[in-house]
Order: structure tokens, then sequence, then C-alpha cells
């Protein structure tokens, strides 16, 4: 079978069984909701103010909800084996981690678009004129959250550990996007609004490596 | 590194269903030359050495943790020995590493189903990673010979033990596989499903398939044995050989396991 198909295969598989539980969408987007409603009561959020904070507070939402979404991406697949099911099928390893990182990255970019329009009002952001680049940056950013994410959920998913095991080796290799994403959106929302290309480039070339190495080691990572 | 080369309704379950694929030409054929396999300090494979031919049908026994699911994982493709050398071959062709995988079924101890999934979702997604031509149809003609096609449509967190390793079975056998591993297979079924699986091992055994299972205790299942490997601390201690009595290694690890019982 394909890789391309194989991955389809394990994307539908995904969504099926996350939007039949919804286990991990419900509690993500209420988790994040409350933080951002809470950021916005700390200070005035007058244009000026949410320019120089929201960024920061944006990335920081997305990042816990990457969090909560990222670590049961390989932890579920534990409670029947169903990962030795995956590995017994004749199809590329790596169409296992790719079905799983299209899922993260299409579940953590719906809780990112249902948090914007919130996001906007409270901080009295216009993001309509921005929204084109602004979409740009956020599905960037989201990849390099669901590649490393799922990633080492894998990894940790094997670990004894675990729970602790996967913020430990997210964050500090997370540290560079969420940095590049959060500059690049400082410059979206400055006045006036410009598209950062330096940013852009990091975060297209860390998606690239971090595809790649997957692609390379997905065998490696996935074995007992 | 040691890697796998080619060289060269409420029905009840009832008997399975003569496949078509089933039985087209002989089972593979496995061979163990110095199969080690360790986990960290733990080594839970010494130097296992071991011949299985096309259509025998296996069984491997001895005290838990003795290496039988070690050497199952092994010979699935599911972990690497750390020194040793695994080789399949299916008559005279030669096989790639996915067609390898594409001969296997295999039955674990976990069931290797999505609970969140009804029994017909689960074998036509495995269906399509196995790349089958109708995978509807064909989990369809899966889930009739395991008693479960009336209940294709329930999810699987409600069905009870035994229906979940009749499912299990049914996705092992989903792609007509030439080599069946069963690990423990006759766990959580009441005699009816131990003597509908004996059955279901005599049948395929007859097709040509080569299966090798773990298994504990006297049960249905050992009826079709041709062959007995016992393990101990990861070293075969007994083989009663290709034409040799199963029986006897199996009273023989019978009499062990109860006397390590009446121990404890």
């Amino acid at each position: 079978m394909s890789l391309g198909r194989a991955t389809v295969t394990i994307l539908a598989k995904e969504l099926r069984t996350e939007f039949r539980s919804r286990e991990l969408l419900g509690t993500t987007v209420v988790f994040v909701l409350i933080v951002i409603v809470l950021f916005s009561f700390t200070f005035n959020p007058t244009s000026s103010e949410s320019r120089r904070f929201g960024p920061g507070l944006l990335w920081l939402a997305f990042l816990f909800a990457g969090s909560l979404m990222l670590q049961p991406s390989f932890l579920r697949e534990q409670a029947n084996d169903t990962l030795a099911a995956l590995r017994l099928a004749p199809i590329d390893p790596f169409s296992i981690l790719a079905g799983k990182m299209a899922a993260n990255f299409l579940f953590l970019l719906l809780v990112e678009l249902i948090l914007l329009p919130v996001f906007a009002v409270l901080y009295n952001i216009a993001i309509f004129p921005i929204l084109a680049p602004l979409v740009l940056v956020l599905a960037l950013g989201t990849i390099g959250l669901a590649t490393t994410g799922t990633v080492f959920s894998a990894v940790a998913a094997q670990a004894r550990l675990r729970e602790l095991l996967l913020p430990l080796l997210l964050l500090p290799v997370l540290a560079p996007v969420l940095i590049a994403s959060t500059e690049a959106t400082v410059g979206l929302l400055r006045d006036p609004s410009e598209l950062s290309l330096v940013w852009l480039t990091f975060l297209v070339s860390f998606d690239v490596v971090f595809l790649t190495a997957a692609w390379l080691f997905g065998e490696y990572l996935l074995e007992e | 590194m040691a890697t796998p080369q080619s060289s060269s309704s409420n029905d009840g379950p009832q008997s399975l269903n003569s496949n078509p694929n089933h039985g087209r030409g002989s089972g593979l054929t496995i061979g163990y030359s110095g199969i080690e396999k360790r986990y960290g300090m733990r080594m839970a494979l010494r130097g296992v050495s071991l011949e299985i031919g096309a259509g025998e049908c296996v069984a491997l026994v001895g005290h838990n943790g003795c290496g039988k699911t070690t050497l199952l994982k092994i010979t699935a493709l599911l972990a690497r020995p750390s020194k040793g050398q695994l080789t399949f071959s299916a008559g005279t062709s030669a096989l790639a590493a996915d067609d390898i995988k594409r001969r296997i079924g295999m039955v674990a101890h976990n069931t290797l189903l999505y609970d969140e999934l009804t029994a017909e979702e689960n074998l036509v997604f495995f269906g399509k990673l196995f790349n089958l031509p109708d995978p509807a149809a064909r989990a369809r003609e899966a889930l009739e010979p395991v008693g479960l096609l009336r209940r294709s449509g329930d999810m699987v967190r409600t069905f009870s033990r035994g229906m979940r390793q009749r499912l299990a079975i049914a996705r092992a056998l989903l792609a007509s596989p030439q080599l069946l591993l069963f690990d423990e297979p006759a766990a959580g079924l009441d005699p009816e499903g131990q003597q509908w699986l004996g059955a279901t091992l005599a049948k395929l055994h007859a097709q040509g398939c080569t299966i090798v299972m773990s298994t504990h205790g006297r049960n249905e299942t050992q009826a079709s044995v041709t062959r007995a490997v016992r393990l101990e601390g990861g070293e075969i201690t007994h083989d009663s050989g290709p034409r040799g009595d199963p029986h006897s290694v199996l009273a023989l690890a019978a009499v062990r396991e109860t006397a390590e019982g009446d121990a404890r």
C-alpha cells in the first residue's frame, strides 16, 4: 500500500475515533478558552497593549492545547496494543506517524480557529485585514507543534514515566518554533502589519527538518 | 543486527468457512538461527535455533517469562533480535519484507482492536491497511464464521472478553495469512469458544497454514499440534521435532506447570 493511502486511512481512523469519543477536542477548547479569558482580565486590553502581549498569550494558549492533545496520540494505542496491529500491517512505518501528525495538525488548527475570534474580540484586535498571513503563520507553527509532538509522544508512550516525560522532552524542542511563531505574529499585529520572511523561513525549515527526521527514523521510533 | 530475509448473527461461532485464498500453496517456512534478545540487562532469548517447516503446527510451551511471547514478536517482525538471524521462505519464491508481513496473521495477548470502532469498522480498517480488494465485503466474510455478523455494527467496547477474542481471530485471518502466530489463543474463551478455536486451528492446519502458538495447560487448541517446543530461561530445552510425538513435551510442560503452581 502506498504511503499516501496508508496515511489517509490512518488519518480517517483517528478523526473517526476522536469525533466519536470527543475526548480531546471538547476539554482542550474549554481549557484554552478559560486561559484566554483569564488573561484578558489581567490587563487593560487596549489595541496597543494587546499588540505587545497578545501574540505571546495566543501561542502560550496553543502550547497548552498542544500539551493536552498530543500526549494521548500514542497512549491511546497502548490500551489494546493497537500500535502492534498497525506495525503488523504491510505499510511504511512513517505512514503511522504521518497519519497521526495530520490528525493532530487538524485538531490543533480547529482549536486555534475556534479560539481566534474570541481572542480578537477580547483583546480588541482586528484580525480580518491580516487573516490570510495569520492563518499561514498558524498553519506553519502548528505543523511544527504537531510534528514534534507526535514524534515525542511516540517516544514517551513506551517509557515508564510517560506523562512526565513528554513535556520534559517536548518543551525545549518546541522553544524555537514557539519563538518564531510568536515573532511572526508580533510582526502581523504591528502597525503597519508586516509578514517577517526571516521567521517564516525559520518555521518552514523547522517543519521540513522534523518531518524528514520522522520519515528517516520512523521505524525505530515505533519499535519497542 | 538481524533482519528478516527471504530465502527463496447471534448465530454463534461456526467452523471456519472455506476461504479460497487459504491453502493457496503451502504455509511459510521459518528459520531461527542463534536468536538472542536482550531487554536492558535481561536476556529474554538465548541462542534459539529452530527450523519450522511449512504447514507445521507448533506449540511453544514453558512457564511465564520463558521467552515464548518474545519469540512470537520477533517472528511477527514486531521486535528485532539482538543477535542471530531470522529467515522466511514460501516455496521457492523470494519475499520482500512487506510480502512477509502480508502473509502473517497474529493473535496477541491484547486484542489489537480499537474499542471506539465497531467490529466491522475495525476489520475494514485493517483490510484497507492490508490493501484487500473489497475490505467491506471481506470484513463481513470474516465476521460470519466467528459468529459476530449480527453484532458487526456494535462498538468493540461493548463486547465480552470471549467476543473480543473471536474478533481478534477474525482480524488475524482477514488477509488469509500463510503463517499464523497465536499468543495463548484460548485465553478468555469459554469451553465452547475453545472448542470452536480448536476446530478453526484444525481447518487452517489442514489448509496448509503454518501455525506457531504459545500455550498454557491443556486445552482444545492443542489437538492440532504436530510439534511442541519447550522454552526455559530463553533457551529451548525440549523439541519433539517435526516427526516426533508432541504430546510427551506438552504433558511434561503441563506436569511442570502444575508442580510450579502447587509450589507457589
